[in-house]
């Protein structure tokens, strides 16, 4: 197993005094995509807000290349290199569509990733470009929210929810895209409630429980009633 | 095990009821006791504590944080002036009018400002005590820019010697005092405030519950400029004189009040009361200071904001568990209440 | 008749100081929802640094600029990082009552400093300068301040719609979250937009200085006079404060021209005639 970009070592999260994920340990190897699986209120979401500064933790509960980042504020974070394509998109309403690429790109981190590039992977925001980024169909703000995460270049991209509310076909579109965006020698990590498509694209796969981790594998080996036991609990 | 009891009253507030009825008869009886400064003074604390009280019945507990109240205590003290000279009424006559001409004119205030939210709310309240001050200042029967004085006639049909006015004018005073806050708190724990405690805890919830919010906000206001009406009716009844920069000062009459408040502790009924004791006491130890005394005033109001923003109260009840006006309820075991 | 087209005239002019004195509220607003109620005491605050700065460096008011608008920006910076930030959350009451104290600690720091004594700033043979037009003489500093509002506002309309400043502006008024996701420090971002709000009001506080002779208790007037240009203009509109900060000032000299005790009351009344008919100003920002 290649080394691990990102590790999770005992992570808990506290919205006030309500506590939703208790002490997870999660590994993601440089490269690959992880899954992360889960029933609603599960941690899921939780988990990547924590990962990417928004929820306050202990500088040792989270380790990015070595370096422990806990402690640290998003937008530090966001400069190491970890990125996240929000649930439900999020663009910026009074922004328009190239400015909230731009605004992915104002970590100001070398890589592959321009504003060409991005319009390359999906032309049609480079014909809606100055457009308001809320005259958008769901799927092509979608498409905007992951070009604004690809501007800032990062080595480990946060997927959260990617596929929800979007049609069928939209959605099929954009997991065709995805290992072009991941190919580029980035690390994923993707939250999905459609269980085939996560382990369709990913090597790795941790299912979420009331904020623990209740089984994790490889895609490949885990098979559907270990999932659906780990998902619903063991009275399931 | 027992049945729990749910109760509101507590060992504390038991005795708080006591001690407050002896200190109200102690204080009743100062023209006895006390000498003629100290009574203009402990006037003074009393009306500043009913402005506390009213101003946090409105800011902390309705959300309706004004800057503006000086306007209706302005109006209070001008409409004294004008109903005993021109309407030839009797003061305390024309201070009880003075606050129905309030609230009958605050409610086309309310339908104004009321369409300006949070801050912008408390702008706009100023706006109009600003309004109020320059129009008062253009009527020139009332003296103007430079105001009047009340006529000796009428000062006399108060009483007759000099320390029967002085007494009768303290009585109003303390007995605004303890109307003010006896109706604020029995306002609390009515149907009403206890909608006004679920909108200050959460508007969406509140309006979700069916509370109509804007009408909630309306009475409060509607009461609360009514009240402080009166109470500067009282407070130019002290005076003797007014002009409109004394009657309109937004440093005497609401900067001052939300020290008061906000040291004392915002959105509790015993803030008020600390904040008063807190307010007078510094201002014993620093007035001579003046200007000092003011931005050591801003400097302990920005502080607790930030520190503890339920105020010293708020310290003192998170530390104790005190309440001593019981508006919480509490729920309690049996053996619980064997022991008190 | 031609009373009346000058009052008119001197009205729009003096909108110009007014929209100045309402472009860092609404900018403020704008940005991170905060209503500074200590905003006419740091106008007023501007003055006396700008008052200090002519006097001891022997220098004209405007030159004066060069230092006093660099102190208040870093003054609006320190202001926001190191108090402001902290009352910023879904609670109105700690940032109104902060800048309220704020406001009062200004007002008596100014009286301890410089007594209650009104001063003026003297920006030399420019204050009685005029230049005629048609029948009407109009004074060349009115009009220069109206050129300096306009610029001003061109100025903060190219920051917040053309450079990255005024995208991260936008971006953290939108979403404060999501920002931080992009790397903006939302503490720093917040700081720069209070620098720059100050920054004009530095300029505002030197043009209101020497137009009028001022002392520490005038503040509370200008931030209503701000405020009431930004709320007719409509919240959230740049040019809707110029628009009006002019109809303020066109009510003030009007209203003054009828009667010179009607001056304020006149501005008042037509912000509260706004308020009446078009409760979100006359020129909202039209959303996307």
């Amino acid at each position: 197993m290649p080394e691990a970009i990102l590790s999770a070592k005992g992570l808990e999260a506290y919205y006030g005094d309500f506590q939703a994920i208790y002490g997870i340990d999660l590994e993601v190897p440089e490269g690959e995509v992880i899954a992360i699986i889960g029933a609603n209120g599960a941690g899921k979401t939780t988990l990547l807000k924590s990962i990417s500064g928004l929820l306050p933790n202990e500088a040792a509960h989270v380790v990015f290349k070595g370096r422990p980042i806990g402690d640290l504020r998003a937008d530090q974070i966001a400069r190491l290199g970890i990125a996240l394509v929000p649930e439900g998109r999020q663009l910026f309403p009074s922004l328009s569509v190239e400015e909230n690429l731009m605004l992915g790109g104002e970590v100001g981190r070398d890589g592959p990733w321009s504003l060409d590039a991005v319009y390359d992977l999906f032309p049609i925001l480079r014909e809606r470009r100055h457009q308001p980024s809320t005259s958008l169909s769901g799927g092509q703000q979608q498409m905007a929210a992951i070009g604004r995460a690809l501007m800032a270049n990062p080595e480990l991209i946060l997927f959260d929810e990617i596929s929800l509310g979007l049609a069928p076909v939209v959605i099929k579109s954009i997991y065709e895209i995805l290992p072009e965006v991941v190919g580029e020698g980035m690390t994923a990590l993707i939250v999905e409630q459609d269980i085939t498509k996560a382990l369709s694209v990913s090597s790795r796969v941790y299912c979420l429980q009331e904020g623990r981790v209740s089984l994790s594998g490889r895609a490949d080996e885990v098979t559907r009633d270990q999932i659906t036991a780990a998902y619903f609990g063991a009275a399931a | 095990m027992s049945d729990p009891v749910v109760s509101r009253a507590t060992r504390t507030s038991r005795i708080a009821v006591v001690v407050a009825l002896l200190a109200l008869i102690v204080l009743a009886a100062a023209p006895w006791w006390a000498g003629r400064a100290d009574m203009r003074l402990m006037s003074e604390i009393f009306l500043y504590l009913s402005l506390a009280s009213l101003w946090n019945l409105m800011a902390g507990y309705a959300g309706l944080v004004s800057v503006g109240q000086q306007a209706f205590v302005g109006f209070g003290g001008y409409m004294l002036f004008a109903l005993t000279v021109f309407g030839g009424l009797h003061p305390i006559a024309a201070i009880l009018l003075a606050g129905l001409l309030a609230s009958a004119l605050s409610v086309p205030i309310a339908s104004l400002i009321f369409r300006l939210k949070g801050a912008y709310f408390a702008i706009g309240t100023w706006v109009v005590a600003e309004v109020f001050r320059l129009s008062f200042a253009q009527i020139s029967a009332l003296g103007g820019g430079s105001g009047s004085s009340l006529p000796v006639g009428i000062v006399r049909s108060l009483a007759s010697s000099r320390s029967g006015r002085e007494a009768l004018t303290y009585w109003l005073a303390l007995g605004a005092a303890a109307v003010v806050i006896l109706s604020v708190y029995l306002f609390l724990r009515s149907q009403r405030g206890l909608a006004l405690t679920a909108i200050r805890d959460s508007e969406v919830a509140a309006s979700g519950l069916g509370i109509n919010i804007w009408r909630t906000k309306l009475e409060v206001y509607v009461v609360t400029s009514a009240l402080t009406a009166i109470i500067g009716g009282l407070i130019f009844l002290q005076k003797l004189r007014i002009s409109p920069d004394a009657a309109f000062s937004i440093n005497d009459w609401t900067a001052f009040v939300i020290f008061i408040v906000v040291i004392g502790g915002i959105g509790t009924l015993e803030g008020p009361i600390i904040g008063t004791i807190i307010f007078f006491a510094l201002r014993e130890f620093l007035a001579d200071f003046g200007t000092i005394y003011l931005m050591v005033l801003g400097l302990v109001a920005i502080i607790v904001m930030l520190k503890a923003p339920k105020g010293v109260w708020g310290l003192v009840r998170d530390r104790f568990d005190l309440e001593l006006f019981p508006l919480s309820y509490r729920v309690r075991l049996d053996q619980d209440r064997k022991k008190t | 008749m031609i009373e009346w087209a000058n009052a008119v005239l001197q009205g729009i002019l003096l909108g110009g100081l007014y929209a100045l004195f309402a472009a860092g509220l609404s900018l403020i607003f704008g940005v991170m929802r905060l209503v500074n109620i200590a905003h006419g005491d740091l106008i007023v605050l501007a003055a006396y640094l700008g008052l200090s700065t002519s006097v001891t460096l022997g220098v004209h008011p405007f030159v004066a600029l060069l230092i006093v608008l660099p102190l208040m920006a870093a003054v609006g910076y320190a202001l926001q990082r190191g108090l402001l930030n902290r009352t910023l959350g879904p609670d109105i009451l700690p940032p109104l009552l902060v800048t309220f104290g704020l406001s009062v600690i200004i007002q008596n720091a100014l009286l301890e400093g410089y007594t209650a004594d009104p001063q003026k700033l003297s920006a030399g043979p420019l204050e009685t300068a005029s230049i005629p037009l048609g029948e009407l003489s109009v004074g060349v500093m009115p009009l220069l301040t109206f050129g300096i509002a306009v610029a001003v506002i061109a100025g903060l309309q190219w920051i917040f719609y053309a450079t990255g400043l005024g995208r991260g502006f936008r971006a953290v008024s939108d979403n404060q979250e999501i920002a931080q996701l992009m790397g903006l420090n939302k503490a720093h971002v917040f700081g720069l937009a209070m620098a720059l709000a100050l920054a004009v009001t530095a300029i505002a506080g030197i043009l209101l200085g020497i137009r009028t002779s001022f002392d520490p208790s005038i503040g509370g007037g200008r931030l209503i006079f701000g405020f009431e240009a930004v709320i007719i203009g409509g919240l959230g509109s740049l040019w809707g404060t110029l628009a009006g900060g002019v109809i303020l000032g066109v009510a003030q000299t009007v209203g003054a021209k009828i009667d010179p005790g009607w001056q304020l009351l006149a501005g008042h009344i037509a912000f509260l005639l706004v308020l009446a008919v078009r409760p979100n100003g006359l020129f909202p920002r039209v959303e996307h």
